[in-house]
């Protein structure tokens, strides 16, 4: 082999994939465009000066500049939150060398969820700091049981086997949920403020309680990106590259589910921004995940954020809980990436 | 010997011929059992000779309201929803060849309760116009899912994956009319949600009646083809079945009792999802089980009605008992079927 | 004896979606012989029998039996003349071997009647010849390969057509199964006069069981006629693109084709 054919194979490994300062700034102004959209946008819109008191002047007390330090912890709550996301879904694909893995297909959100109910129904637990140990503790049993079940017999885990167990466990445990709240309605009434509560019932507190999360799953995911790189290429290749597939398994899918479980103890469950975020990049990007990780997390930021403005648009006077826009908005990538997909690989 | 191995053969088909009778009239038994344990039981329980009275028309006070007007459409619709659904997913698992490409998991039963709720809350229709429009939404669902899924060879795992991807679109959907809809429509409309029988009245039952009347012994008639449709496209039409024209009768029938069970008593979860496989594990294969796994339907809707009226102190509605039974088993079978290496 | 049928296809051209596969190819398949139709893969040979057997429709050309478009005989009227085999077909779950060969009666039957008389003997005869009635009552998920593949032609052979299709029918079975199978098929043709039509991998195995060979290539039909007419080292490189020789097979007579590769090849035939 020519010493250039060499250069040209390596060339991917060592150098910044195509156009990356250009995504790279286009992501940044999007992501500036967003935060601006979501502290001026909403049921009410706030001008250019009320926008400036309530971010610069704290000694102004229109009503206008309320409103925007009152979006001021949402939209850093949004963007914490897709960040997470992002990132999750991320490392739950590769984890599971799977393109369909994210939270809410696998079912973790339920998980979450049934364990936060019966903390309210139960336990009599009512604040964020509370439910954040209980959704992590759902959301990880879940996800164990739902990968386990889906990595089943000849194959291994299959997107098809993987969404079925998740639609099956989800199905197992919204029922449970359910049975748990209508009785109680005292349940009924905080679970509700906590699944609608989505990104905007985010308090400064719930936020400091999250980023210690967020900060030690997005530096797990960046600390092992090189490493599930060589996992994408198979546990036998991955093992001859002197990786202990295992240990980083099982480092990685804890990062993934820390990151969604303790986003859905604060905004309640929402779907397919780790999907969508993960997706969107590696199709402009590539597979190597030491860019598309921390991308990712820019993107979900992005979709998170955007998806919360566009649900307070359009369920205006109220809000649109920012779980069903991500829903609505992501499922058709569930749909295209079935469609492309090989029958065999099924 | 030839007639030695006829009769040899015979034996084994009699055999199974007189499991399917007997299952059958067990069934059919165990279903009528249940139609009266709904007439019998309530909040107050009447002698059966008053609820007999009841039933043929005689006036009594306090009886004849609970029995006629609350019971009855209730038993009624537990009775002909139970049915509808156990045949149309047994017809979509066997024409599919998968017991988890149901209408629930596939989507067509959110493109029927998406349409419903929307025609509740936005258009404030009732009757006649919500059934039509879930109908049409349930088919159009079908169609969509099936053009999105055909690709470059039709799959079922594809079809699986659409139909989940296209029901998280509807149930979007719904969440947002729900969200937007006045605080009065809400009580009905959260009934396209979770399934119920409570309220069900005697006026909203004939579409539900005649769908079945007319569907139902449509499927049953096919029911060999649908056999021979199980052996797969290219057994199938060199044995002489018209697949295309079969295919869509089954699917238009099938799609037709789905959509209007749904609209009567809203998306009773797993129903259509489990009668199916219990029928068969009960009768076994070789005689048409479209018959039992309508009963095994039936049985499922009353039982569990049942079951969350008087087992516990509050009383839940029958899509959440279905949902707590049905949900173990769609594990069960997820966890036999990777085993068998058959996803 | 079976009656004899005029089967020909003309100037057929046929595929899937976007892909014409069968570029104008036109036959005649001799009624009552074995008939084999081989080529390398990806030349349409199975396609050409699933345009044949009516489950591919033909983009042009036209396709009759006893010069009648296949298109315009009902399904279930054909399918008592015409029955085909798949490759991989379905099994369903749970059923035992006599039903599931009872499948196979469905074309002489209306929806409203069980198992007539008629019925209830051809099954017991398709099982007879393929050697299955002790398994009659078994679950077919019990059964090993071999014995699966008896239950499908039984299937077939139920069905009691004058011309049946076969798609590469010994794929997947060891080498004893795979001749067993084609002996029985072989009875059938000269007991029955069954028209056999089938598509196989083995060019050996074609040789020796075929009457009639029909070699494709890329979708055209390059030769046909009696095997040891057709099959000949040049005919071999042509559309398997293998260096060979042909000999004579010792124990039946028919060609045998003994490939040469790059190595172990003796100086004699070393070119």
């Amino acid at each position: 082999m020519s010493s250039s054919a060499i250069s040209k194979i390596q060339r991917p490994n060592s150098h910044l994939p195509r156009n990356f300062t250009l995504v790279l700034v286009i992501c940044f102004v999007l992501l500036g465009i967003c935060v601006v959209a979501s502290l001026v946008l909403g049921s009410r819109l706030v001008s250019y000066h009320e926008l400036i008191d309530g971010l610069f002047h704290r000694d102004v007390d229109s009503y206008g500049a309320n409103v925007v330090r009152k979006r001021i912890s949402r939209t850093v709550f949004s963007l914490f939150g897709g960040a997470a996301l992002g990132v999750s879904g991320a490392l739950m694909q590769s984890v599971t060398r799977n393109p369909i893995a994210d939270p809410s297909i696998l079912g973790v959100n339920t998980g979450a969820s049934l364990f936060v109910v019966c903390g309210i129904a139960f336990l009599n637990i009512s604040t964020a700091n509370q439910y954040i140990w209980l959704a992590l503790a759902g959301a990880a049993i879940t996800a164990v049981f739902v990968f386990g079940i889906g990595s089943m017999g000849r194959g291994g885990a299959t997107p098809i086997k993987l969404v079925l167990a998740g639609a099956a466990t989800s199905a197992a445990l919204s029922s449970l949920v359910t049975a748990i709240m209508i009785p109680r309605s005292y349940v009924m009434d905080q679970f509700r403020f906590w699944q609608v509560g989505s990104v905007g019932s985010a308090t400064w507190s719930g936020i400091a309680t999250f980023a210690p999360f967020l900060i030690a799953g997005i530096l797990t995911a960046v600390i092992t990106a090189p490493a599930l790189n060589a996992l994408a290429l198979g546990d036998e290749v991955a093992t001859g590259q002197g990786v202990r597939t295992g240990t980083l398994r099982l480092v990685a899918a804890l990062a993934g589910v820390l990151l969604c479980g303790a986003t859905t103890a604060l905004a309640g469950p929402i779907g397919f921004v780790g999907l969508l975020a993960t997706h969107a990049i590696r199709l402009i990007l590539g597979p190597d995940l030491r860019f598309v990780i921390p991308m990712s997390a820019i993107s979900g930021a992005i979709i998170l954020t955007i998806s919360d403005v566009c649900g307070r648009l359009i369920g205006s006077p109220g809000e649109l809980e920012v779980g069903v826009v991500t829903a609505f908005i992501g499922a058709p990538i569930l749909i295209i990436l079935a469609m492309k997909s090989k029958v065999r690989s099924l | 010997m030839r007639n030695q191995s006829i009769e040899f053969i015979m034996a084994g088909r009699r055999q199974r011929r007189r499991r399917w009778i007997v299952v059958t009239s067990l069934l059919a038994a165990l279903a009528g059992m249940l139609c009266c344990a709904m007439l019998l039981l309530g909040s107050t329980i009447y002698p059966v000779n008053d609820v007999i009275r009841a039933l043929s028309g005689e006036h009594l006070k306090g009886v004849s309201f609970a029995v006629n007007t609350i019971r009855l459409p209730r038993m009624l619709a537990g009775l002909f929803a139970g049915f509808a659904f156990g045949i149309a997913g047994y017809t979509f698992q066997t024409m599919l060849r998968n017991p988890l490409a149901n209408p629930n998991v596939i989507g067509i039963t959110s493109g029927s309760s998406a349409a419903a709720v929307f025609c509740i809350i936005a258009l404030h229709a009732s009757g006649a116009v919500v059934s039509a429009a879930s109908v049409i939404a349930g088919l159009a669902t079908v169609l969509l899912i099936y053009m999105l899924s055909r690709g470059r060879s039709f799959s079922v795992g594809r079809l699986i994956l659409v139909g989940i991807g296209i029901q998280a679109m509807l149930d979007a959907v719904i969440s947002y009319l729900l969200l937007v809809s006045a605080q009065q429509d809400i009580p009905a409309a959260l009934r396209w949600l979770t399934g119920s029988l409570n309220g069900s009245q005697m006026h909203e039952l004939p579409p539900l009646v005649i769908t079945v009347i007319i569907f139902a012994p449509i499927i049953i008639v096919l029911g060999k083809h649908l056999d021979i449709l199980e052996l797969g496209e290219q057994s199938a039409s060199s044995l002489g079945v018209d697949t295309d024209k079969t295919r869509i009768a089954l699917i238009v029938s099938s799609v037709f009792m789905i959509a209007i069970a749904t609209a009567t008593t809203g998306p009773i979860a797993f129903v259509s999802f489990l009668s199916g496989p219990i029928a068969k594990r009960l009768v076994g294969v070789g005689f048409s089980n479209v018959i039992p796994a309508g009963l095994v339907g039936v049985n499922l809707v009353l039982a569990a009605d049942l079951i969350g009226q008087f087992a516990f102190e509050y009383r839940f509605p029958v899509g959440i008992i279905t949902g707590l039974l049905g949900a173990p088993y769609l594990i069960f079978l997820l966890i036999q079927m990777n085993r068998k290496g058959e996803l | 004896m079976k009656p004899t049928h005029i089967f020909q296809a003309e100037q057929v051209v046929a595929g899937y979606d976007h892909k014409t596969v069968i570029h104008g190819i036109s036959l005649v398949i001799p009624s009552n012989q074995i008939s084999v139709i081989m080529g390398a893969n990806g030349c349409g040979k199975s396609t050409l029998l699933k345009t044949l057997a009516r489950l591919i429709k033909p983009a042009d050309g036209s396709i009759t039996l006893d010069g009648k478009p296949i298109g315009k005989i009902p399904p279930k009227k054909l399918a008592r003349v015409l029955g085909l085999l798949p490759q991989s077909p379905i099994v369903p779950e749970g059923i035992s071997v006599a039903d599931l060969v009872g499948r196979g009666r469905f074309p002489h039957q209306s929806w409203h009647t069980g198992w007539t008389k008629k019925d209830v003997e051809a099954v017991a005869e398709a099982m007879r010849i393929m050697d299955i009635t002790e398994l009659a009552n078994h679950h077919i998920d019990e059964l090993s390969g071999g014995q699966r593949q008896r239950v499908w032609i039984a299937m077939a052979l139920a069905q009691q057509t004058d011309i049946l299709f076969l798609d590469e029918p010994t794929t997947f079975l060891d080498i004893t199964y795979q001749v067993e199978i084609l002996d029985l098929l072989t009875d059938l043709n000269r007991k029955y006069g069954t028209t056999i039509v089938m598509v196989l991998h083995d060019i050996n195995l074609s040789a020796r069981y075929a009457d009639y060979i029909f070699a494709l290539q890329k979708g055209m039909l390059m030769a046909e006629g009696e095997p040891s007419q057709v099959i000949t080292d040049t005919l071999v490189k042509d559309i398997f693109g293998l260096d060979c020789t042909v000999i004579k097979d010792p124990i039946s007579g028919s060609p045998l084709v003994v490939p040469k590769g790059r190595y172990h090849v003796n100086e004699e035939f070393t070119s």
